[in-house]
């Protein structure tokens, strides 16, 4: 069971209360849990993924295990915790500056 | 007895302002979708309650809504916005080729014969429309294509499609306007389109005075009864055509500045036309710190100031090319809102003017709906 963390906009835009919890078949991968959340929540196409390309949004961030992995492969795995259900994955709208 | 629904369209949000008839108490909803950039709401005209929403950001991208019940609930449609095969290019600030990119729809137009039909006006400048109620959307992409799209060149607002009006004695016949680009005609449902920019001079924008495009067109405008007579609000000038856009002439006339963005038309007088002029493309406010609308009756050239009830100093706000709509009623209401959070109303034609809200975020767009 993976468990997701959305940010206040997608939470409401899906009408999700709390985490996002979900079953993933085969290797646990940035693209893997998000194909299966996107799957689950249609219309967070887009907001997290570029439409096409899938292509993380620019302002979107994955954090996990207190690390960024924003920049990694999105075939990688995900770290053994996040796999596990015992970290989630944080969706994170990146800071604004200013 | 009639009632107006006001659609406004913020920064953070957006509200639904209702009134009855005689628009002096109103009931205002919202935030709607908030902390979300809401660049347009509008209804269709065959069904009131069915109403579409831009919404907006920059972390989460374009999503689409819809409402059935006049804006209480929503749904989102379709987001996906993807140009017709291979999107080629524009012209980038540097002058280099830039591929399309989608950022933003700025308008939607719903088609005023099928409530499940809608024109959207994207940044960088395409035409997309649905016919199945939002739930998939489809690039009209010989806007694109004819053969100016490549020499398009966003300004510094972006390379926004702002403005879709639809000829209610034709619905093939479809004018769209383009930031930096300039106003086009459709005559067969948008599969050809032809530029219509003859007439219009931007000399410190543009050097070539005949050029055909490139002209920063900010909004037309039309009344119903009379589709071939368009008006508009140019980066400067405020021009009118009474060929469907074949040539314009200017009839900024005695305006006490001729920049500016919205413009609209009165709903029972083709001749009235509406402007809000704003300083310079330097100074995005009022002269002089006083907010004034200014009503030609003689379809341009000749301008009277209307400030009853507006701010008489220190009002340093803009309003935006979408922000400014009229309702249908027999004493035709005037509505504007401000980068403030202010929307002004007249109900006596622009005569005098309140507010109905004060604080909003700044105000992007109002459409209003004048109900049965």
């Amino acid at each position: 069971m993976i468990r997701i963390v959305l940010p206040h906009h997608l939470r409401t835009l899906a009408r999700i209360v709390g985490e996002v919890q979900l079953d993933v078949d085969g290797p646990v991968t940035q693209r893997s849990v998000l194909d299966a959340l996107e799957a689950r929540h249609p219309v967070l196409r887009g907001t997290i993924r570029e439409h096409g390309t899938l292509r993380r949004r620019p302002f979107v961030r994955f954090f996990a295990c207190e690390r960024d992995l924003s920049h990694e492969p999105p075939d990688d795995p995900l770290p053994d915790e996040v796999a596990a259900g015992v970290e989630p994955l944080l969706v994170v709208g990146a800071m604004a500056g200013g | 007895m009639s009632r107006v629904r006001v659609l406004v369209g913020t920064r953070k949000g957006a509200f639904v302002l209702t009134s009855d008839g005689k628009r002096q108490k109103w009931d205002v909803s919202g935030p709607h979708f908030g902390g979300w950039e809401i660049y347009h709401l509008k209804g269709s005209p065959v069904d009131s309650d069915r109403v579409y929403a831009s919404q907006s950001s920059g972390w989460f991208g374009q999503l689409i809504q819809r409402s059935n019940d006049g804006g209480k609930t929503w749904e989102a449609v379709d987001n996906k916005f993807a140009y017709d095969g291979d999107a080629g290019t524009h012209l980038w600030y540097d002058g280099t080729p830039h591929p399309w990119e989608f950022k933003r729809i700025w308008h939607l137009e719903p088609s005023l014969t099928d409530p499940d039909t809608v024109y959207a006006g994207a940044e960088d400048a395409a035409l997309f429309r649905t016919t199945d109620g939002g739930k998939s959307w489809h690039e009209l992409a010989g806007l694109r294509r004819q053969g100016s799209g490549k020499f398009w060149q966003p300004g510094a607002g972006g390379m926004g499609l702002h403005t879709i009006l639809i000829d209610p004695s034709d619905p093939n016949r479809i004018f769209i306007a383009i930031s930096a680009a300039g106003t086009f005609r459709t005559e067969d449902g948008g599969q050809t389109w032809k530029p219509i920019n003859r007439g219009l001079v931007s000399k410190y924008e543009l050097p070539d005075p005949n050029a055909e495009v490139g002209h920063c067109v900010h909004r037309i405008a039309m009344h119903a009864s009379r589709p071939g007579v368009l008006f508009m609000q140019k980066h400067w000038d405020v021009m009118r055509s009474d060929d469907a856009g074949d040539s314009w002439r200017e009839i900024s006339g005695d305006l006490p500045t001729d920049f500016g963005f919205a413009i609209d038309v009165h709903a029972h007088e083709p001749e009235t036309v509406y402007v809000v002029p704003i300083k310079s493309d330097s100074e995005h406010y009022p002269i002089d710190g006083k907010l004034r609308v200014y009503r030609s009756r003689s379809g341009g050239d000749e301008w009277e100031t209307l400030g009853k009830g507006l701010p008489e100093r220190d009002c340093y706000v803009n309003v935006l090319r979408d922000a400014m709509s009229v309702d249908s009623l027999d004493s035709c209401g005037i509505y504007f809102g401000t980068t403030g959070g202010q929307v002004y109303a007249s109900t006596d034609a622009g005569d005098s003017w309140a507010p109905i809200v004060r604080d909003l975020p700044a105000v992007v767009s109002v459409e209003v709906q004048t109900l049965a």
